[in-house]
C-alpha cells in the first residue's frame, strides 16, 4: 500500500469510513439477527483496514519511478487469500463428504448441519479459492501481455478485498442459515448488491489497463477475463433480481418463480461454469502454459474458434439440467443440441492446449508445475466430453439425480480448475517475488501426484455410485415391479462416499502442502538472477510475449 | 499474417466486449423470454391453493437448512420416477414457488408428492432423529426446530414480499398472518376457523409437533412438508394411470 498517491490514500480513507458507517447502520437494524451480525464484520474489516491505512498516511509520497514497474503488490495478498480460500473450502468440502457416510459429524448443531456447510464448500472452493485465483493471475496477466501498469493503484486493492468481503459475508451467512437456495448464488440480497458494485470496479480497471496497452492487439488470454468479467456480471444480476421481506432483514424472495426461475437458476448455474470455472481458468491456461513450456500457442484460428465457440454456445445449454421437468420441451432439445455441439470448441482448446506442448514433452517429464497444466487440459478435455453426453436426454434419464453429477463436477473442478491453478501459481509466486525458483521443486511434485491420485479416487468412487444408484432406482422385477427401495440405494452408496471423502481428503492435503511451499518461497531469499525476473519492460514496441504462431 | 477480421476485432477493446455481449445474450434471450409469454408453458388450473403463513414460514425453513441440496421435489416424465414417486410434476405446481426447490440431487428421496403419505407424528420423529424412523439413513437431526419458537412477527412481511413478486395475497391474509400461523397449528382454537375461511377447507389443521399451546419451526416444516403435492389435484386428472391423492385426514 506504500505506492498509493494521497489522492488514492484520500479516496481509500473516504470509502472505508463509508463502509464503517455501514456496518454500524447494519449493526443497528440488524441487532442480533444475520444481518447485524454482517453488520459487526464488515465495521471490523473497515477499521481494520483503516488502521493499515492510517500507518502509511503519513508516509513520503510514492517514487515515481513506480510507474515503469509493474504493480504487483495486490497480486501478492490475492495469492495469499487464494490458497487461504482452497484450503478452507477444501475442509469444508471433505467435512460435508465426511458427514454423508457418518451423519453424527455434524456434532447435533444446527449450523454444520449438511444443508449449511454445502455452499459453504461451493462458494469458498468456486469464490474464494477460484474467485481470487481469476482476480489475482489476471492483474498480473493482463500487465504482461499489454505491457502496462495496472490503471491506478486504489482500485486494485478495492477490487480484491471487496471480493473478500463478499466471500466472507456469504459464506458465513451459510453456517447463519442465510440464503437464498439458489445454486453456487446462495448469497443474500446485500451481499449481492455488495458485489455488483466491486464487479463494476474490476471491470472499468481492466478496461482501463487493457486502453494503456502498448501491445495493439488484446491478447487471446485477455479475451476471456473480459468475457468472464463481463457475462459473471449478467448473469449474476438477473439471477439474483430479488425483494427483501424488509431492509432490517436478510430473508428475500426471487422475483422468478416456478419454470422460469428453473430456467433462470441454470441458465445462471451452468454459465458460472462457463464463465467462472471455464473462461477465466482458459485465460490461465493461454498465458501460463505456453510461457511454462516456453512454446508459442499451437493455433492462433483454433484459439478465435474455440472462444467464439464457447462464448455463443454455453449460454444456450443451462436446460440440460431440467431433462424431463416440467420445463417445456422445446428449451430442453435446444439445450441437449447446444451442449452436444459445446464438445468442439472445448476440445479446439484442450487440443490447442496439448499441441503447444509438442517439442516440450521432456519438460512435462521434468517439471511437476508444467505436469500440472498439461493434466489440466487433459481433465478439461475429459470433464467436457462427459459433460456433453451426460446432457443427451436418454443419457442424463439415468444420471441425472445422482453422485454421476458430482463426480463429473468434480473432475472439472479438481482435475481442471484447480490443477491450472496450482500450475499457474507455481509460475506466477517465483515470478513475483523475483525467485529463481519454487522453495521445493520435490514438494511441488508430492503435491502433484496427492492431486492426481485423490481425483482419480474421488472421481471413480462417484461415478460407480452415481451409476449403480440410477441403475438401481429404475431396475424392474419380472412381474414389473420396481425391484429397490430407496433406502437400498443409499445403502449401497456407503463405500463410495468413504472412498470419496479419502480422496477429498489427499487433494486437501495437498493444497496444504502447496501453501507450505509458497510460504516458504517467500520467506527464504533467493534471488532471481535478473532482478526484473523474466518479465518483459513496460515497452514501447510489441515484442515477444508468447504470441499465437503466426 | 493477414489482416483478417479478427485481427482488427482484438485491436479494439470496446467492439471485443460489444461481440462478446452480443455472442452471450442470444441463447438466454431465445429460451428464457419466451417462458413468460406462451400461454401453455404454465398449466392454467382453477383449484391451485396458496401456501398458508404457516407453511410458507416452514418454506423458508426448508431453504434455509439447504433440505434441496439433497431432496429434489420434480418427478419426471419417467415411468420408475411416476411409479416412484406418484404422477409425474407440473409447471402449474410450482407456480408460487419463489424461489423453486426442484433440486438437482437425490441423496434422500423426491419429496414433491411426500405430503399426506406420512403422519405428522412421523415426520416430527424422523426430522428429530432421521435414524430412529430408518436406522440406514445418512440425514442430518433436526431436533432442535422442536424446541425454537417460530418468529410470527415477520410473517405479515412475507406475505407482503411474496406479493410484491407475483403471489396474490389479499390484505386480509396479510393482516391476519400471524394469527393465522398461530389457529393451523392449534385445531380447535379460535383462530384456527379463519385459516379454512381465507385458504380453503383443504388447508390442514393441526398441532403439528403435538404442542398446540405454541407454534415452532418443527410445526412449521411438517405443515409444508404436508402440503408438499397437494395445492392442486391437478397432476392426478387426465393421467394415464389413474391414482389418488394421498388423503392427510385418513
Amino acid at each position: 500500500m506504500g505506492q498509493l498517491t494521497s489522492g488514492e490514500r484520500d479516496l481509500a480513507g473516504a470509502v472505508l469510513v463509508f463502509m464503517a458507517i455501514m456496518g454500524v447502520a447494519m449493526a443497528a437494524v440488524g441487532g442480533s439477527e444475520p444481518l447485524g451480525i454482517h453488520g459487526v464484520m464488515v465495521l471490523l474489516c473497515s477499521v481494520g483496514l483503516l488502521f493499515v491505512l492510517m500507518s502509511t498516511a503519513f508516509g513520503p509520497a510514492p517514487d515515481p519511478a513506480r510507474l515503469g514497474k509493474y504493480y504487483d503488490d495486490p497480486i501478492k495478498v490475492g495469492v495469499g487469500f487464494t490458497l487461504a480460500w482452497a484450503v478452507f473450502g477444501m475442509l469444508i468440502g471433505v467435512w460435508a463428504a465426511a458427514q454423508l457416510a457418518w451423519p453424527a459429524l455434524n456434532f447435533d448443531t444446527s449450523w454444520a448441519s449438511f444443508g449449511r456447510i454445502r455452499p459453504a464448500h461451493t462458494s469458498g472452493v468456486i469464490f474464494g479459492f477460484g474467485g481470487n485465483a481469476l482476480i489475482t493471475t489476471s492483474y498480473h496477466v493482463v500487465q504482461r501481455t499489454s505491457r502496462a501498469r495496472l490503471a491506478d493503484q486504489f482500485s486494485p486493492w478495492f477490487v480484491l478485498l471487496g471480493f473478500n468481503l463478499f466471500c466472507l459475508i456469504a459464506v458465513s451467512g451459510y453456517f447463519l442459515g442465510v440464503t437464498q437456495s439458489k445454486e453456487y448464488a446462495e448469497a443474500e440480497w446485500y451481499a449481492d448488491i455488495w458485489l455488483v458494485v466491486v464487479w463494476v470496479a474490476y471491470f472499468v480497471l481492466y478496461v482501463r489497463t487493457l486502453a494503456r496497452r502498448k501491445e495493439p492487439h488484446i491478447y487471446v488470454a485477455n479475451w476471456y477475463y473480459m468475457a468472464f468479467i463481463i457475462v459473471v456480471a449478467i448473469l449474476h444480476i438477473v439471477n439474483n433480481l430479488a425483494v427483501p421481506i424488509s431492509f432490517t432483514q436478510a430473508k428475500s424472495y426471487t422475483i422468478w418463480a416456478g419454470v422460469q426461475d428453473s430456467m433462470v437458476q441454470w441458465w445462471y448455474g451452468h454459465n458460472a461454469v462457463a464463465f467462472f470455472l471455464t473462461a477465466g481458468f482458459l485465460a490461465m491456461l493461454y498465458y501460463y502454459l505456453p510461457k511454462r513450456a516456453e512454446r508459442p500457442i499451437f493455433s492462433y484460428r483454433l484459439s478465435i474458434l474455440s472462444f467464439w465457440g464457447i462464448t455463443f454456445f454455453y449460454m444456450w445449454a443451462g436446460s440440460h439440467h431440467l431433462h424431463y421437468t416440467a420445463l417445456p420441451h422445446w428449451v430442453q432439445n435446444l439445450g441437449m443440441t447446444f451442449s452436444v455441439m459445446l464438445l468442439v470448441p472445448s476440445w479446439a482448446s484442450a487440443g490447442n492446449a496439448l499441441l503447444t506442448l509438442n517439442g516440450a514433452w521432456h519438460k512435462v517429464r521434468d517439471d511437476a508445475t508444467l505436469r500440472f497444466m498439461m493434466m489440466a487440459a487433459f481433465f478439461y478435455g475429459l470433464s467436457t466430453f462427459e459433460g456433453s453426453f451426460l446432457a443427451i436426454r436418454p443419457v442424463n434419464s439415468l444420471s441425472h439425480y445422482t453422485d454421476w453429477t458430482v463426480g463429473h463436477v468434480h473432475a472439472g473442478a479438481l482435475g481442471w480448475v484447480a490443477m491450472i491453478t496450482f500450475g499457474s501459481l507455481y509460475t506466477l509466486v517465483p515470478s513475483i517475488w523475483k525467485r529463481e525458483r519454487m522453495y521445493s521443486a520435490a514438494l511441488v511434485e508430492v503435491h502433484f501426484w496427492l492431486a492426481l491420485v485423490g481425483t482419480l479416487i474421488y472421481v471413480f468412487a462417484m461415478w460407480n455410485s452415481g451409476i449403480i444408484q440410477g441403475l438401481m432406482w429404475r431396475t424392474y422385477s419380472e412381474d414389473n415391479a420396481l425391484v429397490y427401495s430407496f433406502v437400498d440405494s443409499l445403502v449401497a452408496m456407503y463405500p463410495y462416499y468413504i472412498a470419496r471423502a479419502f480422496g477429498g481428503l489427499l487433494f486437501l492435503i495437498g493444497a496444504i502442502v502447496a501453501s507450505y511451499n509458497v510460504w516458504m518461497t517467500v520467506r527464504t531469499p533467493n534471488p532471481a538472477p535478473s532482478p526484473t525476473g523474466d518479465d518483459l519492460p513496460i515497452g514501447e514496441h510489441a515484442g515477444a510475449i508468447p504470441s499465437a504462431a503466426e | 499474417m493477414t489482416d483478417t477480421p479478427h485481427r482488427k476485432l482484438e485491436r479494439s477493446a470496446t467492439g471485443f466486449m460489444l461481440a462478446i455481449v452480443a455472442a452471450a445474450s442470444v441463447g438466454g434471450l431465445v429460451e428464457i423470454a419466451p417462458l413468460f409469454t406462451i400461454d401453455d408453458t404454465v398449466e392454467n388450473v382453477k383449484d391451485m391453493r396458496l401456501y398458508t403463513p404457516l407453511e410458507l414460514a416452514g418454506r423458508d425453513i426448508y431453504v434455509r437448512e439447504g433440505c434441496y441440496a439433497c431432496h429434489s421435489q420434480m418427478i419426471r416424465t419417467l415411468r420408475d420416477d411416476v411409479e416412484r414417486y406418484g404422477p409425474y410434476s407440473l409447471a402449474v405446481e410450482s407456480k408460487y414457488d419463489h424461489p423453486m426447490l426442484w433440486g438437482s440431487k437425490r441423496t434422500g428421496p423426491d419429496l414433491a408428492r411426500i405430503g399426506g403419505k406420512y403422519s405428522d407424528f412421523w415426520h416430527v420423529a424422523h426430522l428429530s432423529n432421521p435414524r430412529d424412523v430408518v436406522p440406514e439413513s445418512n440425514m442430518p437431526s433436526y431436533r432442535w426446530l422442536a424446541t425454537t419458537p417460530l418468529k410470527l412477527s415477520n410473517l405479515p412481511l412475507m406475505l407482503k414480499a411474496q406479493r410484491t413478486v407475483g403471489v396474490p395475497y389479499t390484505d386480509e391474509m396479510i393482516a391476519n398472518a400471524s394469527a393465522d400461523a398461530r389457529g393451523q397449528s392449534a385445531p380447535d382454537s379460535e383462530q384456527s376457523a379463519g385459516v379454512s375461511e381465507r385458504y380453503g377447507e383443504a388447508t390442514q389443521v393441526s398441532a403439528f409437533d403435538g404442542v398446540a399451546t405454541n407454534v415452532t419451526e418443527m410445526d412449521a416444516l411438517v405443515a409444508y412438508l404436508q402440503v408438499l403435492g397437494q395445492l392442486t389435484k391437478a397432476a392426478y386428472e387426465n393421467t394415464a394411470a389413474p391414482e389418488k391423492m394421498p388423503d392427510p385426514n385418513n
